[in-house]
């Protein structure tokens, strides 16, 4: 049997195929029961050091990459930005040459700048994991969502999924789309005009899903004028988070606001699917991109992401430095 | 991995009906040996472990009524060889619902050779809890000689001595068109 993923680094959706994809999702769910046992640690990744560095915080994707390392046995250094040397007015390769001299296998790089994880690979012997890198991409919140979605739909291929909220800055909705219409599921953007650019249709690559010759209705990505059409009749209803610091950039005029017209309450949620789920990347503004009753609710499944998270990550981890892999 | 569509069989040492007798005189063993199925926890390997188990969990059944607690496990996180197995292993689930503490576990798997596989089944179910005791049942034993860690099966369907050229396949329904048990020979290099 052929193993999907054979690659060193996971930088993005993007650039894997859909069978990469499938494998690593396969993983997860191996490793699913491994976080329910009364011991949650095997011995596969032991002596393996995983340095997740976090140029951004980031509480939750950093307990899970470490939490998911220590289970495997491997041992888990953090560096965030505060305590670094980057501070101090290091360059970002030399940061690189130096957490190489101390032979880690894995690093695990959060940014704010698209490209870091890349520029770090390219340096690096260890294997690098993209753990969010500006607009960019953020490729295992993309795959706990696939999987969060797979374990409670059993499949994602002619699934139809609505992204709102923030998809100009949002690297959860980039991921997301790439691996979606992968796997063969329709995507349908909608949120405030300023924040949803209406080429976002031709983020997916032309040559690979040919959406120029699909008649409208069947293009695997749509961008929604209102929040409305994306949700109808969606069997999956991502929102993201609202960054409160963009209210002073002028892309929508009050939270308030925000709240009454693309916010998720159960009337909108009541257009989608009676089955649909409800997905959140977290953390939660209550109230502004989610009602209180939506989030509460049995169908938002976002406490199930988390918990994906780790097994996800687990099998990020144990494909990236598990074996003897050849970089691709 | 050695490519399998490369081999060619030298022996057919086994047939269906041979496996069958072997795994009902396996079951009667077990029964014996542990005075009846009271506390018989029969834990397949996966691959091909895992059918031998169901087959002998359900031989259990029938000679003494009772229904052996049945469980599977997957050796892949417990490999002492992962970095030189080339790509990574696939994974899959281990699925031991019922707690082990104070069992007696019957180990199942179609060949022993090294005895590495074992030994990394053992690793993984202690971290599953304390059993009373693990036993050793094997479809073929390849023989003393070839044993890496100091490990001996304690039910056997057939002693098969071979050379380290050779390579033993256990062929089952589950997984293969034919039932039966070959000796293959490996190309030379």
């Amino acid at each position: 049997m052929d193993k999907p993923f054979r690659r060193r680094d996971l930088l993005g959706i993007r650039g894997l195929t859909a069978a990469e994809i499938k494998g690593i999702l396969d993983t997860a769910e191996s490793f699913l029961e491994i976080n329910t046992r009364e011991i949650k640690k095997v011995p596969t990744l032991r002596g393996k050091t995983v340095v997740n560095l976090f140029f951004e915080n980031s509480t939750r994707t950093r307990t899970s990459f470490e939490l998911a390392a220590k289970r495997l046995s491997a041992d888990a250094v953090n560096i965030s930005v505060s305590s670094s040397s980057l501070a101090k007015g290091e360059t970002l390769v030399d940061t690189a040459l130096n957490l190489d001299a101390m032979q880690p296998d894995c690093i695990v790089v959060r940014h704010g700048s698209a490209g870091v994880p890349h520029q770090l690979a390219k340096v690096s012997q260890a294997a690098v994991i993209n753990a969010g890198d500006g607009a960019n991409e953020h490729p295992t919140q993309a795959l706990l969502d696939a999987m969060t979605i797979r374990e409670h739909k059993k499949k994602i291929k002619g699934l139809e999924v609505a992204i709102v909220g923030d998809i100009l800055h949002s690297r959860v909705a980039r991921s997301n789309i790439h691996l979606l219409t992968k796997l063969g599921a329709k995507v349908k953007v909608a949120g405030p005009g300023t924040l949803v650019p209406k080429d976002f249709v031709h983020l997916i690559d032309a040559a690979e899903i040919d959406h120029g010759s699909k008649a409208e209705g069947q293009r695997p990505l749509a961008v929604c004028e209102h929040v409305e059409d994306a949700i109808r009749g969606a069997d999956v209803v991502m929102i993201l988070r609202i960054q409160r610091e963009r209210q002073d950039s002028a892309y929508f005029p009050t939270l308030r606001e925000y709240a009454i017209h693309y916010g998720l309450t159960n009337e909108r949620l009541d257009l989608a699917k009676k089955d649909a789920i409800v997905l959140h990347p977290g953390p939660m503004n209550r109230g502004i991109e989610i009602a209180s009753e939506v989030a509460d609710s049995s169908r938002s499944l976002i406490l199930d992401q988390v918990k994906y998270g780790v097994t996800v990550r687990m099998a990020v981890l144990y494909l990236a430095t598990g074996g003897g892999v050849t970089n691709s | 991995m050695v490519d399998e569509s490369s081999l060619t069989e030298k022996s057919r040492i086994m047939d269906g009906a041979r496996i069958k007798r072997a795994i009902s005189r396996l079951a009667s063993e077990i029964v014996e040996e542990n005075h009846g199925a009271k506390d018989l926890y029969i834990v397949g390997i996966r691959r091909r472990g895992v059918p031998l188990a169901e087959r002998i969990a359900e031989k259990i059944d029938s000679l003494e009524g009772v229904r052996p607690l049945y469980g599977i496990i997957d050796i892949t996180l417990y490999r002492d060889d992962l970095s030189t197995v080339g790509a990574n292993p696939i994974v899959n689930r281990t699925e031991l619902t019922e707690d082990i503490e104070g069992k007696v576990i019957v180990l199942v798997d179609d060949v022993l050779y090294t005895g590495r596989t074992i030994r990394a089944a053992m690793d993984q179910l202690m971290d599953f809890g304390r059993p009373r005791k693990i036993q050793l049942a094997v479809l073929i034993d390849r023989g003393r000689e070839h044993r890496e860690v100091p490990i001996q099966a304690d039910f056997v369907g057939k002693v098969v001595p071979t050379k380290q050229t050779e390579i033993i396949r256990v062929m089952l329904k589950e997984f293969d068109d034919t039932e039966g048990v070959g000796i293959f020979e490996k190309p030379a290099e």
